[in-house]
Parts: structure tokens; sequence; C-alpha cells
């Protein structure tokens, strides 16, 4: 609990992978502090979604250590890491698609609270998490889609229910991978909107594109390039560092 | 039950309908709702008839017991299995419950002097269910005593389908990384839902050695397991009362047609495989539900 109360809800030290000759991370030094909104950007093949595999267990890092609350994790498999807070959402929407958005909301806190391993005893029984579920998705505006299959909503509401399922999970930790992803610019403001009304004290992790929204969310940001931590700092100071805007944002411009 | 006041005649072919359709809602839980494509769930059906028909050749012709003692045989066999095949999916996890029923194929036959090999296992005595009720020779008692059963079983199965349990098998079939992601055992409820089919196939298999004192080869082969999957998706897949459409309509179609044309039956099955596939996705189950709304 100290190592907590220091405030690194999220750490990873000296951090690498690599695939044969191609290095992913390279020595990634990061920290995500209690209630930090930090986003990860980079250009295509940066390394960014192979940092979030290697914080999330999906890949073993070749070495350097993970830590979650101060309590290092590197060794331990995906769900044990899920169980000590950290959650994720996925880039292409990943949903029970045939499944209502409380259904989808259900599985979560059901795992979480353990009672998915009863087998004999009817789901209503469980009306603490059906109802927890419901209250979950009416704190972000989704209850009228509570009871719809979410694979007949619009793209734009799956990614919010994308986020509520995570949710689910009462995570410390929230990494959210490119949450916007194919939501016409008009709806972005939806997804900026639900990730500025998460509870403050859960330290959210954005990895995106979308200047825009990366710029109205994140109080502090991270640049890598080439598996590599490029440099770190407050928007404004990344805004105006002239290595970033070359190898990043004048990238996006020329585009 | 109707089918015991109507037609006295075909109690025989009832009580095997009704064993099948066991069968199929045992591929059902693992197909339907784990996700599990097997083309191999004639092993536990065949090691379910094959443990029963063994004790009763050789002297134990207790029902219910030699029922039990099929399906943990089945069972065994599942969770077994279950462990190296389900680390794999897709078209690997295919090939390899194909092997698993493959292999036991070609044990029972060269275990001929246990099983008997291609002539199959004959001989049976059974005594009568709790030392009362005799098998007869109309298939009276035979009928209702595999009632009973499906019965059960089809209870166990819904009370597990509709469990916490049943919906993150759900889950699991409808994303499977997106249940790794939410922290589920994914590995170990995919193993269970494995064994409790495993299992209740062999309770089917037991059924149907037991009330036609037959057990041949053929309770193991890719016929069997291939069969059982076509039935079940006429009937309708995920949906638990898919077998209970489409095992009568295929059993009743090919007892009827082979009268008729044994040889061209086939290519009507074939037919309506080709419509269900083409028109009823979800099988006729899923069907008269679309048309009712």
């Amino acid at each position: 609990m100290s190592e907590a109360a220091r405030g690194a809800m999220l750490e990873t030290r000296g951090l690498c992978k690599s695939f044969g000759a191609l290095q992913v991370a390279n020595s990634i030094d990061f920290r995500l502090e209690r209630g930090a909104r930090h986003a990860l950007i980079g250009p295509n093949g940066a390394g960014k979604t192979s940092f979030v595999n290697l914080v999330t267990g999906a890949l073993t890092p070749s070495a350097g250590q993970v830590l979650i609350g101060g309590a290092e994790v590197t060794d331990l498999p995906q769900s044990e890491r899920i169980k000590r807070g950290l959650a994720r959402t996925f880039q292409v929407t990943a949903l029970f698609r045939r499944l209502t958005a409380l259904e989808n909301v259900t599985l979560a806190i059901a795992e979480r609270e353990g009672v998915a391993d009863d087998l004999f005893w009817p789901s209503g029984r469980h009306q603490r998490v059906i109802e927890e579920a419901y209250v979950l998705l009416e704190s972000l505006d989704l209850a009228d889609d509570a009871l719809r299959p979410v694979n007949t909503l619009a793209y734009g509401r799956q990614r919010l229910i994308e986020i509520a399922v995570a949710l689910g999970l009462a995570p410390k930790v929230l990494l959210l991978d490119e949450p916007a992803a194919g939501v016409p610019s008009s709806e972005t403001g939806l997804v900026a909107g639900i990730v500025e009304r998460l509870p403050p004290d859960i330290a959210v992790l954005i990895i995106d594109h979308d200047m825009d929204l990366v710029f109205r969310l994140a109080r502090r940001i991270t640049v890598m390039v080439q598996g590599s931590v490029l440099v770190e700092g407050p928007p404004e100071v990344i805004a105006a560092d002239p290595e970033v805007r070359q190898v990043y944002l004048g990238e996006r411009q020329r585009r | 039950m109707a089918a015991f006041l109507v037609f006295p005649s075909y109690l025989p072919l009832g009580s095997q309908i009704l064993a099948t359709i066991l069968f199929a809602l045992s591929a059902d839980l693992v197909l339907g709702y784990a996700g599990i494509v097997t083309l191999g769930h004639a092993a536990f059906f065949g090691t379910g008839a094959y443990t029963s028909g063994i004790l009763a050749v050789n002297g134990w012709g207790e029902p219910i017991s030699g029922l039990l003692a099929g399906a943990l045989a089945a069972a065994v066999i599942g969770v077994v299995s279950g462990f190296l095949v389900l680390r794999t999916s897709g078209l690997t996890l295919l090939m390899q419950t194909l092997v698993v029923a493959t292999l036991l194929h070609e044990a029972a036959n060269r275990a001929s002097s246990i099983t008997g090999g291609d002539d199959g296992l004959q001989g049976m005595q059974m005594w009568p269910i709790f030392g009362v009720f005799r098998f007869d020779l109309f298939g009276r008692t035979a009928y209702i005593y595999c009632l009973v059963v499906l019965f059960l079983c089809w209870w166990l199965a819904r009370r597990i389908v509709h469990s916490p349990f049943g919906r993150s098998l759900t889950g699991i079939r409808e994303n499977v990384l997106r249940m790794h992601a939410i922290g589920a055992p994914v590995m170990r409820r995919r193993l269970v839902i494995y064994t409790i089919s495993a299992a209740l196939a062999g309770l089917a298999g037991g059924l149907i050695a037991q009330t036609t004192a037959f057990v041949g080869l053929g309770f193991l082969s890719l016929d069997r397991s291939g069969t059982v999957l076509i039935m079940l998706i006429i009937g309708g897949v995920g949906r638990l009362y898919g077998a209970f459409i489409g095992v009568p309509l295929y059993m009743i179609a090919q007892d009827r047609f082979s009268e008729v044309a044994p040889v061209y039956w086939y290519f009507w099955i074939g037919l309506l495989m080709v419509l269900v596939v083409a028109f009823a996705r979800g099988g006729i189950f899923g069907l008269v539900g679309r048309l009712r709304r």
C-alpha cells in the first residue's frame, strides 16, 4: 500500500521487447500516476500497441519489469493483472456482438465478482451484478441501449460500450487503445465526454492518433518513436517540441 | 409421451430418437454455446455405449449404474482429450477432435476380444430397472427409461445454459479475446463444459447400447459425429431445443425414406441441409422464431 501511496499505479522499468531484429520496445521507463490522464502517441509502427500488450501480459518482455500499484507483475498472467486493477479497451471494437449492452457489461462484472463459475443457479439470482451493470450504463448515458444487442447499435455507441465493459472491471488503471478509432469526427466528442467523466482516481492511459482528442483529454503526453520514448511532458511542451513536430506532427501534416 | 400412446409399434425407433436427442443436446452445449467446433463427439457417445455394453455382457446388467459408468468413462475421455485439444482452435481443433475419435475407433477395432470388433458387442443381459421394470419386447420400458433420462439431462443442460457459467460460455463463443481481457479463465471454462458434454454424450451412447442390446464400431465413427451435427444444424444450433426438432425430423425421414428409396434418401437430406444453410440460418427452430415475430 505504501508503494501505491507514492502514486505510480502503473510503472515499467527498462522494458524491452524484440521480434528477431525488430525492436518494438527499447528500454521503456514509464510511470502512470493515480488519477493520471496520460496519452501515448507516436507514428504508426512506433510500438504503442506492443507496449500495451507488454503491460497487459499478452506479450512477454525480453527484459525489464512491469509494476501495477507498486507490485511487480512481470511474470504474472493476464488474468492476475486484471485482478490487480488493470483493464483495457481495444482499437477494433471487441464486444460480445450478439449480446445486449447490459449482458456485455454484466459478463465483466460477473468475472470481477467471481460469480461466473456458478454453473447451476440462474443468472437472475445474481441481481446485484445485473443492477451494477445497469447503473454503470446509466452513468454513461447508455441506459437507453441497455437491452439492445450491441451489433444493432451505431458504431459510435459501440465504442462507448467498449469502454463500459472495461469499467465493469472497476479498474485502477485503464488503457484506452484508440478509443475513438472508426468513429465519425462528429461523434468523437461523445467518446471524449465519457473519458472526461471517468472517476477521477482511475489512472487513464490513452493511445491515439487523434491529436484533437489527445490534446483535449491528456494532462501529460509521452511520444514514442521506433520502440523508444522520444519525449514526455505536458501537452503545451509536447506541442512546441521541434523534434516531435518533425517526426510526428510534421509527418501527419504531410499526409 | 405422445408417441407412447399414438404409435406403439414405433416405440423402439422412439427410444433411439430420444437417446439421439440427448446426444445432439450434448453436442449443442459445446458447439452452440461454447463455440467449440467438433467432429469427434462420437468418441464420447461410443465410449459410453461400449462401457455400458461391456458391463452388461460381462454379467453386470444393472441399467442405472451401467449407464452412469458409461457417463463417467466418457467424462474421463472428455477431460483428458479436452485438456489436449482445447488449447487449439478453429480447423486445428476440428482435426484434433477427429483424431481422438479415430484413435478410439481403432482401439475398439483392435481390442476385439473385449469389444467384439467388427461384429460388434452382442449378448447383453439387462436386469430390470430398480429390479422391477423389465425391458419388454415392445420397448415400452426402454422408451420411458430414455424419456426420463433425457428429461433429467435436458433440465440439467438448461440450468447450466442459464447460469452465469453458461452466459460466460456464450461470451467465449462471441469474443474469446475479450473474455481473456476481462480476466475469464477461458481454458478452464471450456474444459468444464467439454467434460459435461462428454458425460451427457456417454449417457446417450449407454442408453442406445442398453435399449438395443448392441454396440458396434459405428458408434465411434466419423459418420456418427457428422450426422449428429447435421441433425443439430437442421433443428437449430445454440438454442437447446434444436435437438428436439432436428433429430426426430432426420430420423423419421431416414426411417421413411430408407424404405422407399434406401440410396436416394441422402439426396433429400442433402437438399434439406442446403436449404437450411441458405434460407434458415439458425435451423428450423430459428425459422419458426422469425416467422412468429
